[in-house]
């Protein structure tokens, strides 16, 4: 049996407290009229005007390249101009002071979303690779199972929380719902047939249940198989993991195409579904090796061995690899093509986060390449640790890219609403996590693959 | 110079892998194992050291990706940057994303291909060469392990292999090692 340490339960509740003082400040600090950003700006104006002029004389030499590729100055400008959807209340139908108005109050929601979203989809990669596990009858990864059942006890409040954020969250984050932009755009009354309140709500709360059905029937019949002496529940829990495989993998193409890229209604990209799919996947596996290091540190798992790490760094590195090969899909065709209603969608990320951009990349694919290639570091556990670091920061900025540009454009920064949300977020897991997984006996019984899990070796 | 050799024969690979625990832990010495397929856990139990073809195959992809940088760089950038189709052909960094596929498969081709041919030159492997089987049924289902007797009482050493399970025991007197 586990209990969460005492110290680790105060540590979470301290940033709760401390992550909900933060949102609550950032979204009370937001500014209320167009005066106030007025002043801010001016403010702002003041205190940067050196930096600002050094960093303008930077931005000309180094020009960007996709300005370079199309040989022309201020291409990008006028890709953007057009982009109505980076723009909420469309462009020249209101002041440019109102604009920014509504990207710095969108600042605390976008924050929160970031992180919320962030917690939950580890929760629901965690039942992904679970019910992976019990359709494909893995041999190695029984002894696992009640750790991805503790992880996954966040799915319900986190997945309660994101889906409240997006349902409240209006122009905030979707253009789209905003009926005088539509009015005035062609293209997004084109898309009002998926793109309106009423069955956004209804598809959000579809995913909710499916997700959360399958992981509470699935621990249902895990739990009820340690007490039977046959393989009923077993066998049942094969049969939902896959119904529940096929069911995700197009919830989660459409949450996908919901949350994050009707942000900007105007850009689209087939293979975004699995982009998202492959962060969410590769951080799953990532927490699942952490976990299990911090329980086997407190030798509460002995019939885990550091071969099951080893199997668990073997995902982690090739995911990855996966998730960077979509990345770099995702990003080559459009580069390649250049076509102006797609490349904005990588102009704004590549000119207002560059650093962000990029660095991820080394974050997500250099670090975890080099260090875990070799099988010998596979299994010393502060090394699949310093990889699972890299690899969760890189994620989270990931997840930030997906959401910030969209919705707060260039005026962002990484601050009190980001980090506050962090906390919130991370405490909360862990505290939910932590419990979770002290329910039952870490030791699953009766599996039909347990004794092969328990003594696998390669 | 003559070199004497006990060729033991064994039909199952459990009885194989139990004859080389006692063999080695008798401290005679095993020359070879032959086996019609791969027994998992052998080369540890022979004491073989681990294999560094993983090493190579970094360093030869390490080799591959450099090739194609270089080539793309003095190609693309340096010999005759022509504008084609508004790929910005000014630095090597502004038209990347257009050579990462060549560098990726490179790299995977040099590691694959070097690697590979590295396994042949050290195992000794080409078109044309004689085959190095001492008893042919080695191949298909019997389990052949080669202990140095040069040093040792033939007549003890034949009494501790027949006790490990050998099925055949058979002296081999080499005139030179082959």
């Amino acid at each position: 049996m586990y209990t969460l340490p005492s110290k680790l339960k105060l540590f979470s509740i301290i940033i709760m407290v401390l992550g909900l003082a933060g949102m609550t400040y950032g979204f009370l600090t937001t500014p209320k009229t167009v005066e106030d950003v007025k002043r801010i700006m001016a403010q702002q104006e003041d205190h940067h005007a050196e930096g600002h002029a050094v960093a303008e004389h930077g931005d000309e030499t180094t020009a960007n390249f996709v300005d370079s590729a199309r040989g022309e100055e201020g291409y990008s400008e006028s890709a953007m101009e057009h982009a109505t959807d980076l723009n909420p209340e469309g462009h020249g139908s209101s002041s440019h002071d109102e604009h920014v108005l509504h990207q710095l109050q969108t600042r605390p929601w976008s924050a929160t979303f970031v992180a919320a979203f962030f917690f939950m989809m580890i929760a629901l990669g965690v039942l992904v690779f679970y019910a992976i596990q019990y359709a494909s009858q893995a041999g190695w990864s029984p002894s696992l199972y009640r750790i991805m059942e503790g992880i996954t006890a966040y799915l319900l409040p986190g997945s309660i929380i994101v889906f409240l954020i997006v349902a409240f969250a209006g122009t905030h984050f979707f253009p789209w719902q905003n009926d005088e932009l539509v009015a005035g755009d062609k293209i997004l009354q084109g898309k009002t047939g998926y793109l309106n309140l009423p069955f956004f709500l209804i598809r959000a709360v579809i995913y909710l249940l499916g997700w959360n059905l399958y992981r509470y029937f699935s621990r249902k019949n895990s739990l009820a198989q340690d007490e039977v002496n046959n393989y009923g529940p077993y066998r049942k829990n094969f049969k939902i993991s896959v119904f529940f495989l096929i069911f995700f993998i197009v919830t989660e193409a459409s949450m996908s195409i919901d949350w994050f890229m009707s942000m900007t209604p105007h850009w689209y990209s087939t293979l975004f579904p699995w982009y998202v799919f492959s962060s969410l996947f590769v951080s799953a596996i990532t927490v699942i090796a952490l976990v299990t290091i911090h329980l086997k540190s407190r030798g509460l798992i002995p019939f885990v061995s550091d071969k099951h790490l080893q199997d668990l760094a073997i995902y982690m590195f090739a995911f990855s690899i996966f998730w960077t090969y979509l990345w770099f899909s995702q990003f080559m065709l459009i580069w390649y093509a250049n076509i102006p209603e797609e490349v904005t969608y990588f102009i704004i990320r590549i000119q207002e986060y560059k650093v962000l951009f990029f660095g991820m990349l080394i974050l997500n694919f250099v670090f975890p390449i080099l260090v875990l290639m070799n099988s010998d570091y596979k299994r010393v556990p502060w090394f699949v640790v310093i990889a699972a670091v890299f690899i969760l920061v890189g994620h989270y900025i990931d997840v930030f890219l997906l959401v910030m540009p969209s919705t707060v454009g260039h005026n962002w920064s990484f601050g009190i609403p980001e980090i506050a949300a962090l906390l919130f977020f991370a405490g909360l897991f862990i505290f939910v996590v932590g419990t979770g997984l002290g329910k039952v006996s870490l030791r699953p019984k009766n599996d039909p693959f347990i004794k092969e899990s328990e003594n696998y070796h390669f | 110079m003559a070199s004497k050799k006990i060729h033991a024969i064994y039909t199952d690979d459990d009885l194989l892998m139990q004859a080389v625990k006692q063999t080695r832990a008798t401290n005679y010495h095993i020359s070879e194992v032959f086996t019609p397929f791969p027994v998992h856990g052998l080369d540890h139990a022979v004491g073989l050291a681990p294999t560094r073809i993983a090493i190579t195959s970094f360093l030869y992809g390490l080799v591959g990706l450099s090739f194609a940088v270089w080539m793309m760089n003095y190609i693309m950038i340096e010999d005759w940057p022509q504008n084609i189709g508004g790929k910005p052909s000014f630095t090597f960094y502004q038209n990347m994303p257009a050579f990462i596929p060549i560098m990726f498969e490179l790299t995977v081709f040099f590691a694959a291909h070097l690697m590979v041919i590295t396994f042949y030159m050290r195992s000794k492997l080409w078109p044309f060469k004689k085959a190095e089987n001492p008893d042919l049924r080695t191949t298909d289902d019997h389990f052949l392990m080669e202990v140095e007797a040069d040093n040792h009482d033939v007549e003890i050493l034949t009494k501790f292999l027949y006790d490990t399970g050998a099925s055949e025991i058979s002296l081999i007197e080499n005139e030179q090692d082959h």
